[in-house]
């Protein structure tokens, strides 16, 4: 096909301005592409490489070791035990029905914990272990490790778990740990990361509490990388949290063992506190309960029968209980009016049983009266008129200022749940809390540690020891946090008279040591170790006149929750004080017969550091004595839970 | 002008047509495929398998085949225009029976040896016939309507035979590619003023109709738009694969995080990251510089084709070399724009980097057709 030139010329320049045309316009495009390019790659580079990290870097919280627990010899009384778990990664198992069902012929799955196993696999990607069973014991991990081969996927696993090895005697001392719940986050501000740990635990009651803060340690973390999916790819770095502080108390496990068992099943409570320095060297609340079982999860029916039990295993009665001090309050009393000089020591008093106040009879314990009553007999035989007639007299803001100067009435900054203050009334209080004025009947009755009058064990632990050492002698439980001394609890002295001190420490051991004082049955005979003491029994019921007409009713014939509270308080040895005592018995009737033996046997405990031998009881007591002791050593239980109890 | 008018004498004969070969825009093709082989590595994770093997041997292959075409005279390609069009347009029935399904759509041709891609081939047979028709068509009918009418029917008969696969980008390739070379043979402005407000027209229609009576997509399709608008709307879903390629992307920077240090295609936050996701490996690792570098290698070999099609004075050769240049253009453009958040997700590869080997063997052959071009052309 020919064609003229002509023609030919002019296609060709078409076709050249519109291919320069379209050139130009491939470039121009080119240019945008680079512009783009240009955008995402240098002026928005940073947020693209932030969002590009965030893709591809997880990190993973190391949960730490949590700080240990020992009393004061180094004994272990919360520590972290290897714990066996057994995992499944179903994208290495196959076929994951046949490796669940040949695990089960080995040992024992919950269904239960087989049913939420399952759940789980089939919401996580198949890469990521499950937990099929938790808490395995080593012969069943044993089990599985042998098998390994024929259960492709499981996987033994190595955690830490909390154990309490001296079991139900540091419940309510330490208490216990258990797994974040979402309340426990609601009451947090702005919670750690590491709590949000799947079954991180925390402690939730007592000591592993108050002392999460240290026990808890920094969480460590790794980052990894991580793929689309989720997958683990690579650990990029790792940075090593550091483990709880490790806490020694000042209790003595083997001695709080003892006044554990010592307790047995009573509505009891018993503290043992150094008078030198403060140290709880026991504090003991009865009926207790084994933390090991929420730890691993208490079964409905076991915490049931906890909450449901009259006799209270939960509470912790020896802080958060407080009880009419009854007669233990008396030295508080006597102190109060010798400081004001308002009573000499060899006043008497004429007890004819009964003192009226205000048109109103106010009884003597002893119904015939103890006729003319000096302060040493008032204490050794604890009438009650005397304190009445000494009470009026001083006025109960004077009684209440000496109560707290001697540890009443005040909470002590112990790490424990529920530390209680207790309460010693004054006018003003009374006013302003009950919208009533004082009347002098109220006076009457808290002389004798009745009325409004309330105390801890601990306090009149607390408020012994100062007696007996005349300097304000401070509760102390924390020894040390990571071999960190904390500081003692000697206190600074009283600034009360020594003479006065001395009058009453004098009372309170003809309480023990006199014929016809009221812990005379519960004396020590060892001459070094001679103790002085208290003994307390406080209503819990109104007595009334008609019942009194009728003839008082004996504390045994009434029903357990109307009994009288038993207390008892002592220190010992009596020329150089060591130790102070306080024990309450709930509803034990007469602190003389329930309360003072049980303080007795414990101080004596306490003073031997062991079991004390016969001869420091009174003759008559001991067979009995032999007989107890046998009983205890077999009933105290096998506290080793492993061999490692001993840090 | 006519092979006849050849004059044989300056036409180079025998294998000394391999001396006048296009030998710098070779050099561009095996950098570009460099390129290629070394990100194909990179993905794999440093390996040769599986993808970079495959892809060196269909490149050596492709380069034999080139040579093999340019050694043949450019008028005997003029010459089979109609039969390789009436071929390839065969081979798509085929792949309608025959063909098997991969990645959800019906778009290959096992051959044995290789997996044949009918629509790749018909993009530059296409291209192809397009010249040979205006090389033929006498000058003052070019834009006479029953004259402009045939080419359009020679353009959307494939296109509607890729989009039945379905294959969008394919289609769109045909389209523009089809469209270019009449524009580029003369076809008056009207027909694609026309064409380009017509469109316009259709989009305006489009969104202005969306939730009243007589709306045009379906509420689905209006989503996937939305989804292409804004990424972020459903950065998990539709919107995952720009989302995530602007991230690697992005996150390149400057100069990159060094061969082998991408994190986000190694990763599998990318999709499709050996095909075509390619880029964002390479503007990961390499950064805006490598990025701009490929950019700018790619339009060095379009400006090398616009330079050639202006270098000769035969009208077949003018229109098959711009035609072909502009598929190339339209593949990277398409490719790179839809990596970089500027255009859908429609599935076009990176020429000559993207792993395949249909798109690599029919582009090294249309730069075999160049290169013959080039080599005959009337001196």
């Amino acid at each position: 096909m020919r064609r003229n030139p002509k023609e030919l010329d002019s296609t060709h320049r078409t076709l050249s301005r519109r291919a320069l045309l379209l050139g130009g316009l491939q470039l121009a495009f080119a240019g945008g592409l680079a512009m783009r390019m240009r955008y995402l790659q240098v002026d928005q580079a940073d947020q693209f490489l932030l969002l590009a990290e965030e893709n591809r870097i997880n990190i993973r919280l190391l949960p730490p070791a949590r700080g240990q627990i020992f009393d004061r010899n180094g004994i272990a009384l919360a520590q972290n035990s290897p714990s066996y778990r057994i995992t499944i990664v179903p994208e290495d198992a196959g076929d994951v029905d046949k490796v669940i069902a040949d695990l089960s012929r080995l040992i024992d799955i919950a269904p239960e914990d087989l049913e939420r196993a399952i759940a789980e696999m089939r919401r996580s990607p198949p890469f990521l272990p499950v937990t099929l069973a938790d808490q395995i014991d080593w012969q069943d991990i044993s089990k599985v490790a042998v098998n390994a081969p024929a259960l492709p996927g499981i996987t033994p696993e190595v955690g830490l778990a909390r154990i309490y090895p001296r079991q139900s005697d540091f419940a309510h001392v330490v208490g216990y740990v258990g797994p974040v719940s979402d309340y426990d986050l609601s009451q947090i501000e702005d919670p750690e990361p590491i709590l949000r740990i799947p079954r991180f635990q925390i402690g939730k009651v007592g000591f592993e509490a108050k002392q999460e803060a240290e026990l808890r340690g920094k969480a460590g973390a790794k980052r990894v990388e991580v793929n689309a999916t989720g997958r683990v790819m690579r650990e990029l770095d790792r940075r090593d949290g550091a483990a709880g502080a490790d806490m020694q108390l000042t209790v003595d496990a083997d001695l709080q063992g003892y006044v554990q068992a010592r307790l047995g099943s009573e509505s009891a409570s018993a503290v043992i506190i150094d008078c030198e320095n403060g140290d709880l060297r026991a504090i003991s609340s009865a009926p207790s309960f084994d933390p090991n079982l929420f730890v691993r999860g208490i079964s409905v029916a076991d915490y049931r029968e906890l909450t449901e039990n009259t006799y209270r295993p939960l509470a912790n009665k020896t802080v958060q209980g407080t009880y009419p001090p009854g007669s233990t309050f008396k030295m508080v009393v006597a102190l109060a009016a010798l400081e004001e000089g308002i009573i000499g020591t060899e006043e008497t008093v004429w007890c004819p049983g009964y003192l009226e106040v205000a048109g109103r009879k106010f009884h003597c314990w002893k119904r015939g009266g103890h006729g003319n009553v000096d302060l040493n007999a008032s204490l050794k035989q604890s009438c009650d008129v005397y304190y009445y007639d000494l009470a009026l007299k001083v006025g109960i803001d004077k009684i209440s200022a000496m109560a707290q100067r001697l540890g009443l009435g005040v909470r002590h900054n112990l790490p424990m749940s529920a530390v209680a203050s207790g309460l010693t009334p004054t006018k003003e209080w009374k006013t302003r809390n009950r919208g009533e004025d004082w009347l002098i009947g109220d006076t009457a009755n808290a002389s004798i540690g009745q009325g409004f009058m309330l105390a801890s064990p601990l306090q009149l632990a607390v408020m012994t020891a100062r007696l007996a050492t005349g300097r304000s002698v401070a509760p102390r439980l924390v020894k040390s946090i990571d071999s960190i001394e904390q500081p003692d609890g000697a206190g600074v002295p009283l600034g009360v008279n020594e003479n006065n001190l001395r009058t009453l420490r004098r009372g309170m051991f003809s309480v023990s040591n006199e014929r016809r004082g009221t812990g005379y049955g519960s004396r020590i005979i060892e001459e070094t170790m001679r103790m002085a003491g208290k003994s307390g029994t406080s209503q819990v019921r109104n007595i009334t006149a008609a019942e009194r007409a009728a003839g008082v009713i004996r504390n045994s014939d009434l029903p357990w929750e109307r009994r009288d509270h038993a207390l008892f308080v002592c220190f010992a040895p009596f020329e150089k004080p060591k130790y102070a005592v306080a024990v309450v018995v709930e509803h034990g009737g007469g602190g003389s017969k329930a309360a003072a033996p049980i303080a007795r046997d414990v101080m004596l405990q306490a003073l031997y550091g062991g079991t004390p031998p016969l001869e420091a009881y009174p003759k008559k007591d001991r067979s009995r004595i032999r007989s107890q002791q046998e009983r205890l050593e077999r009933e105290r239980p096998v506290r080793q839970l492993d061999g490692s109890d001993r840090a | 002008m006519s092979y006849l008018e050849y004059n044989a004498k300056t036409t180079p004969s025998g294998l000394r047509k391999i001396l006048f070969l296009n030998w710098p825009l070779i050099v561009l093709l095996v950098s570009v495929a460099s390129i290629g082989f070394l990100m194909l590595y990179s993905v794999a994770g440093g390996s040769f398998s599986p993808w970079v093997e495959p892809q060196i041997k269909r490149f050596f292959m492709g380069l034999v085949a080139m040579v093999a075409i340019a050694m043949v005279p450019i008028w005997f390609w003029r010459n089979m225009a109609v039969v390789a069009y009436l071929s390839s347009i065969a081979l798509l029935l085929a792949v309608e029976f025959f063909g098997s399904v991969g990645m959800g759509a019906q778009r290959w041709i096992d051959l044995g040896f290789m997996r044949l891609q009918p629509s790749e081939l018909t993009k530059i047979t296409l291209v192809m016939l397009l010249a040979a028709y205006y090389d033929w068509l006498p000058r003052e009918r070019t834009s006479r309507p029953i004259w402009v009418l045939a080419p359009i029917i020679m353009i959307l008969v494939p296109t509607f035979m890729v989009l039945k696969q379905p294959d969008l980008g394919t289609s769109i390739l045909l389209l523009a590619a089809g469209g270019g070379v009449m524009f580029l043979a003369g076809v008056h402005w009207a027909y694609f003023a026309a064409v380009i407000g017509a469109g316009v027209g259709l989009v305006t229609a489009v969104f202005q109709g969306r939730g009243t009576s007589w709306q045009l997509l379906k509420d689905y399709q209006y989503r996937r738009i939305d989804t292409f608008l804004d990424p972020s709307t459903d950065p998990l879903g539709a919107g995952y694969h720009i989302t995530q390629s602007k991230i690697a992307l992005g996150s390149g920077g400057w100069s990159g995080r060094g061969f082998m240090q991408g994190t986000q295609s190694r990763l599998n936050f990318l999709p499709e990251k050996h095909t075509d996701f390619i880029f964002t490996t390479l503007a990961e690792e390499f950064g805006f510089i490598g990025g701009v570098s490929l950019l700018a290698i790619y339009m060095l070999i379009v400006v090398f084709c616009i330079a050639a099609a202006l270098a000769t004075r035969d009208r077949f050769s003018s229109l098959v070399i711009m035609g072909i240049s502009l598929t190339f253009f339209l593949f990277f453009a398409v490719n790179m724009s839809m990596v970089m958040g500027l255009a859908p997700v429609v599935g076009v590869p990176l020429p000559m980097v993207s792993y395949g080997g249909s798109v690599m063997l029919v582009l090294l052959g249309a730069f075999g057709l160049v290169q013959s071009a080039h080599v005959h052309r009337p001196r």
